[in-house]
């Protein structure tokens, strides 16, 4: 099942990469798409994360308003590096989640890294420590918006994994 | 307009190869040299549209494939002096102490 | 009726290659505000800051512009491949690189750092 999703990932991605479309070429690809599988058995990576079929719809809607975001926060450092004195205030937060998953995790620690002006530096349990450029920014209440919306985004439904 | 994009992006590049060559530790290095290849990355797919070639394209993402790879490698090796270690963090527990240093000051 | 369209200064081809010039040499320009920040700032922390706006928005505005210029479809997807493995690995490499900072036991400066009335509080 997942070996599907996967089979069926590298078999789009060589598709849109290629362009060529001769038997000889279609017989290279079935080649290194088998090599992949084989390998991915291999690294023992075949899971429900390899292939997130399912949750393909809220992670679409999810990096529109991502994309929002990293504009504004880009703004922010912008105008500080930019800046003849350098009057950044940096600071470490503690910030809790309420993502269960792996993959709800790893989807909000990587936007916080991805929005510029935060980075996340430690993740332990459900406790993240986050390194801001500016310590009015960087409360632990301004990341309960993108904490309930990678929650939705990635978390399934109910039970954690 | 393309040309000034390029010479723009050649200037970055120059002025990050002087953080590369006197940051003070190795992890200013390590990101001068990461943030050169996504620079590199950059570069090459402009370079293709300038010179009209879009297969230049393919080369770009293999760079940022290997960009990543090599960043991640580098730490690694820094950090355990072996590449022969597992990445895995659960059920391990680890020989420093639990980061306590830098808390906010509240 | 193609006359008509390629008399007219404005058609859809032209637009589209300026504007992608621009948003590249906008890109390009941030990238450099970006180096002016990893070169100014203090610590590797705050320097990791300043490296990810290259990251996303410059990286972003210049391949959004080249993928305006995009001649072909195939080009296009290519184009959409290099953003998604642009911005999952910079965000994993900026968090590996700041973990590692932080395991080594590199401390960031916290607190103000403003030469001023101030100093005397939180930097050393």
């Amino acid at each position: 099942m997942h070996l599907l999703g996967i089979l069926l990932a590298a078999t789009a991605f060589w598709m849109a990469n290629s362009g060529h479309y001769k038997p000889l070429m279609l017989g290279f690809a079935a080649a290194s798409v088998v090599l992949t599988l084989i390998l991915s058995l291999r690294f023992k990576i075949v899971d429900r994360e390899g292939s997130p079929y399912v949750r393909l719809l809220g992670f679409l809607a999810y990096v529109p308003w991502l994309t929002w975001e990293v504009l504004k926060a880009n703004w922010v450092v912008i105008r500080a590096c930019l800046r003849a004195d350098l009057d950044i205030s940096p600071a470490l937060v503690k910030v809790r989640t309420t993502c269960k998953s792996d993959l709800a995790k790893v989807t909000f620690a990587n936007s916080i890294t991805l929005t510029p002006g935060t980075v996340t530096v430690e993740i332990q349990g459900d406790k993240m420590l986050v390194h801001g450029l500016y310590e009015a920014n960087t409360v632990p209440e301004s990341f309960i918006g993108m904490d309930a919306r990678c929650a939705r985004a990635a978390d399934p439904k109910g039970a954690a994994s | 307009m393309m040309l000034a994009a390029l010479i723009a992006l050649i200037v970055s590049m120059c002025l990050l190869l002087i953080r590369a060559l006197m940051g003070p530790t190795l992890y200013d290095r390590v990101l001068a040299v990461n943030s050169f290849g996504t620079k590199t990355v950059l570069l090459i797919g402009l370079m293709g549209f300038v010179m009209g070639r879009s297969d230049f394209l393919d080369i770009a993402i293999l760079y940022t494939l290997i960009n990543f790879v090599s960043t991640i490698a580098v730490l690694k090796f820094f950090r355990y002096r072996s590449f022969q270690v597992p990445l895995a963090r659960r059920g391990e527990s680890r020989a420093e102490a639990p980061v306590t240093g830098g808390e906010p000051n509240a | 009726m193609p006359e008509a369209a390629s008399l007219m200064p404005l058609d859809w081809n032209t637009i589209r290659v300026a504007l992608g010039g621009a948003l590249s040499l906008l890109g390009a320009l941030l990238c450099i505000v970006g180096t002016i920040g990893v070169l100014r700032f203090p610590d590797v922390y705050t320097r990791l800051h300043a490296a990810s706006i290259t990251d996303t928005s410059g990286a972003g505005f210049v391949l959004f512009g080249i993928a305006l210029m995009a001649p072909d479809w195939i080009v296009l997807v290519k184009i959409v491949c290099i953003l998604i493995f642009l911005m999952l690995t910079s965000a994993t490499s900026s968090h590996a690189l700041a973990n590692a900072a932080l395991t080594a036991g590199l401390q960031p400066k916290i607190g103000s750092m403003r030469k001023g009335p101030h100093e005397d509080e939180a930097s050393p």
